[in-house]
């Protein structure tokens, strides 16, 4: 048994409660679904790998000598996996910094403090590390069956991304911390964590646009051009490459200095992280204040219920941008079908499912708030109007958001081609319904902070939504180019419809 | 005369039985507390009574209205606190108070009036214009007090509406539930704080194991509970120890 107080006792304490968070989370805080969920993930395990060898088994190379446009691409998707796990890990300081729990108990018992927090950096950087492990195995495996045992240093390189991205994101918190204080961190990280997610990935689908006109961004980063572009094949640039490819002294290399940067950031940080955390739960929510107006409006509860909706949205940042975030992926098509103008309606097949795609993901975000984030559930079931109007009343303020939103492709779109923009504008009507369909008849009442973790109240209900979203992206792609196969896709969406009101909690 | 709220024979079952065949009526223009340990059901019988919850068997009229079969016209004339105040963090007390008007389908003048008089009287005058995100829980209880008031209901049900209220706010929500009464409303209110039962309730009403097992004034109750009993603790006490030994 570990001696109360030591580094070992707090990091199996703090395992503990990762632990049981994960399992909670996993299974959506019902007992007994274990099993449920080691079934579930085995057949996701083994699905993934199958998936990583359909898509890269027939790319690896055997030679042990590394060409730089093989370089190129592995360093391409380490930034982007990179991007991606700092997002995470943002995401995760944030939340250790505002979330108060046991703080008080921390800081006001005898344990010092600074061992707890060193603690708990490195277990948010573990974490990351075992997300990026767990979602690269597949790929990282494949590529060891395929391309021999050198690519285990894959697995060191995926341990190096995570340490540094936990390191650089308790830094950067940290620093918007002292530069815009407490109050204004929380909001700003999360859009900072969000549009580092997405400006990488963008940026390649922007950059293979403009070269290649194409939305791939492996063809970008396969392209003669960027080759000629990067550093010679003997830079230090490529030693995460190499290291992952097995090259012992880069790994070691890359494994040292992420060590050495986590350390640091463990050693600078941990002291003041518990005086962060404090000011950052004391922030008291102070309510802006609103113009005063004359007089009550005239309006019919639907009306009502509608602009309510609305309103509560525009007014919380964090909503608009959590929200708004997903259209951020819209650019790239956008920019596609700027791109399209007078070249013919090729462009089509890839345009319209990827609107389609981002009407459903959008429709379901809205779907929650209006539906399972109601914060005065007992108001409004309790006022006399019929259950049935005030439904309507919210799909209603969903669907107004989804064309408000959406309004504009579809007008651009008509000018490259009337019949694309009607197959998008059904297309997404279809997808934003069905969304809307799942999350009522998965409605779970909880508070809107709770946005960002929904999908942990249905697992069925999170992955209806995705595969009905697919679905209709596909029939609406299928229509496009003209063929009658979307009648498949179509009649698969509506099957998942289907099944989502025969499964759910809720039938009416 | 009408009675305000009438049940009969109102059953709710969840893993066990909530509430197990309760009769009750409430007289109009009383003030009636419902007590009763923890779960006892006092909850779950108002929550079937404002629409919340359907019940698996029995009847309730509102002010001589089915709620079962009629509930749109029963909600029109009742209003529901609960003891955690459900508002809208990003609208200030006017806009909220708004909203209500809007889904009572009120008249705008006339409830902008009543808005303004009931912010005065709970004090929220200053703070009418302001998002309810800072507030405190007693404030926040108040703003739901002033949006359940709004649309001038007849039948007040208030589930544990003084808890985490500090002495001024509960002083000031009890003032208007007594200027409700005596206004000719009806108020039905549940509470573990058993001096406001004893000081405000016309009647109290003691409920057990999903059924009511006294009932009357705080009087008649001592009387029932047996001598020596000198305040309402002890009578409710000894009835509810006497409930659960039989």
């Amino acid at each position: 048994m570990t001696q109360a107080g030591s580094l070992t006792w707090f990091a199996s304490h703090e395992l503990r409660l990762a632990w049981r968070d994960w399992l909670s989370m996993m299974t959506a805080g019902r007992r007994g679904r274990e099993k449920v969920v080691a079934v579930a993930v085995t057949i996701f395990v083994i699905f993934a790998h199958v998936l990583a060898w359909y898509f890269i088994a027939r790319y690896v190379e055997e030679s042990a000598t590394p060409s730089k446009p093989a370089l190129v691409v592995i360093t391409g998707s380490v930034l982007l996996a990179w991007s991606l796990l700092i997002s995470q890990a943002m995401e995760s300081v944030t939340r250790a910094f505002y979330a108060r729990a046991d703080l008080d108990l921390i800081l006001s018992s005898p344990a010092p403090a600074r061992k707890i927090f060193a603690v708990r950096i490195a277990a948010m950087a573990i974490s990351v590390i075992l997300m990026a492990a767990l979602l690269g195995a597949p790929l990282i495996n494949v590529l060891v069956v395929r391309g021999g045992v050198r690519w285990l240093g894959a697995y060191g390189v995926v341990i190096a991304m995570g340490a540094t991205a936990a390191a650089l994101s308790v830094a950067m918190t940290v620093a918007l911390f002292r530069v815009i204080g407490p109050k204004r961190t929380r909001f700003v990280a999360q859009i900072v964590a969000a549009v580092i997610a997405a400006v990488f990935i963008i940026g390649l689908q922007v950059a293979a646009i403009l070269s290649h006109g194409t939305l791939s961004r492996m063809v970008f980063l396969e392209s003669d051009t960027l080759v000629t572009l990067v550093p010679e094949i003997d830079s230090w640039f490529w030693w995460p490459a190499r290291a992952a490819l097995g090259d012992l002294t880069a790994l070691a290399t890359v494994l040292g200095i992420a060590a050495l940067t986590l350390g640091g950031a463990i050693l600078v940080f941990s002291a003041r992280f518990g005086t962060h955390a404090i000011a950052a739960s004391s922030v008291a929510a102070v309510g802006g204040r609103q113009a005063q107006r004359a007089g009550f409006r005239r309006r019919a509860p639907a009306r009502t219920l509608r602009q309510k909706e609305w309103t509560l949205l525009l007014r919380d940042p964090w909503l608009v941008s959590q929200t708004l975030m997903q259209l951020l992926y819209l650019l790239p098509p956008a920019l596609l079908l700027w791109r399209s103008y007078g070249e013919g309606t090729g462009a089509l097949v890839v345009l319209v499912p990827v609107l389609v795609m981002a009407a459903g993901q959008l429709a379901g975000g809205l779907a929650w708030l209006a539906i399972s984030g109601e914060d005065a559930p007992d108001l409004v079931a309790t006022a006399p109007v019929p259950r049935s109007h005030i439904v309507r009343a919210k799909v209603e303020a969903v669907l107004g958001g989804i064309a408000i939103a959406f309004a504009p492709f579809i007008a651009a779109l008509a000018f490259l081609s009337a019949y694309g923009a009607l197959v998008s504008a059904l297309g997404i009507l279809a997808a934003a319904a069905a969304a809307t369909g799942i999350q009522f008849w998965f409605r779970k009442p909880a508070t809107r902070r709770y946005f960002r973790h929904r999908q942990t109240a249905s697992r069925f209900a999170t992955f209806a939504e995705a595969f009905s979203s697919i679905s209709w992206a596909a029939a609406a792609a299928l229509a496009a180019g003209g063929t009658l196969y979307a009648l498949f896709p179509a009649a698969i969406g509506l099957g998942i419809l289907a099944a989502a009101r025969w499964m759910s909690p809720h039938k009416s | 005369m009408t009675p305000a709220l009438r049940i009969r024979g109102l059953a709710k079952s969840f893993d066990r039985p909530a509430v197990a065949g309760l009769d009750l009526t409430v007289r109009a223009g009383e003030f009636y507390s419902l007590l009763g340990p923890n779960g006892a059901g006092k909850t779950t019988t108002l929550r079937m009574v404002t629409g919340l919850l359907p019940p698996d068997a029995g009847s309730i009229e509102i002010c001589g209205i089915d709620a079962l079969s009629d509930p749109v016209e029963a909600k029109r004339i009742v209003a529901w606190v609960s003891d955690e105040p459900m508002i809208y963090d990003k609208l200030t007390p006017y806009e909220y108070l708004e909203f209500v008007a809007g889904l009572w389908s009120l008249d705008p003048d006339i409830a902008e009036t009543r808005a303004r008089e009931l912010m005065d009287w709970l004090g929220l005058g200053p703070h009418a214009h302001e998002r309810c995100e800072g507030f405190s829980k007693g404030m926040r209880q108040k703003v739901a007090l002033a949006g359940a008031l709004v649309h001038a209901p007849r039948v007040i049900i208030l589930d544990e509406p003084l808890t985490g209220l500090d002495a001024g706010s509960a002083r000031q929500v009890k003032r208007v539930l007594r200027e409700r009464v005596a206004g000719g409303d009806t108020v039905i209110m549940t509470t573990h704080i058993l001096e406001v039962a004893e000081r405000m309730a016309d009647r109290v009403g003691i409920i057990a194991g999903g059924r009511l097992i006294a009932e009357g004034t705080i009087d008649e109750l001592r009387v029932r509970a047996g001598q020596g009993h000198t305040n309402l603790e002890d009578t409710f006490l000894t009835l509810v120890a006497e409930q659960q030994a039989a």
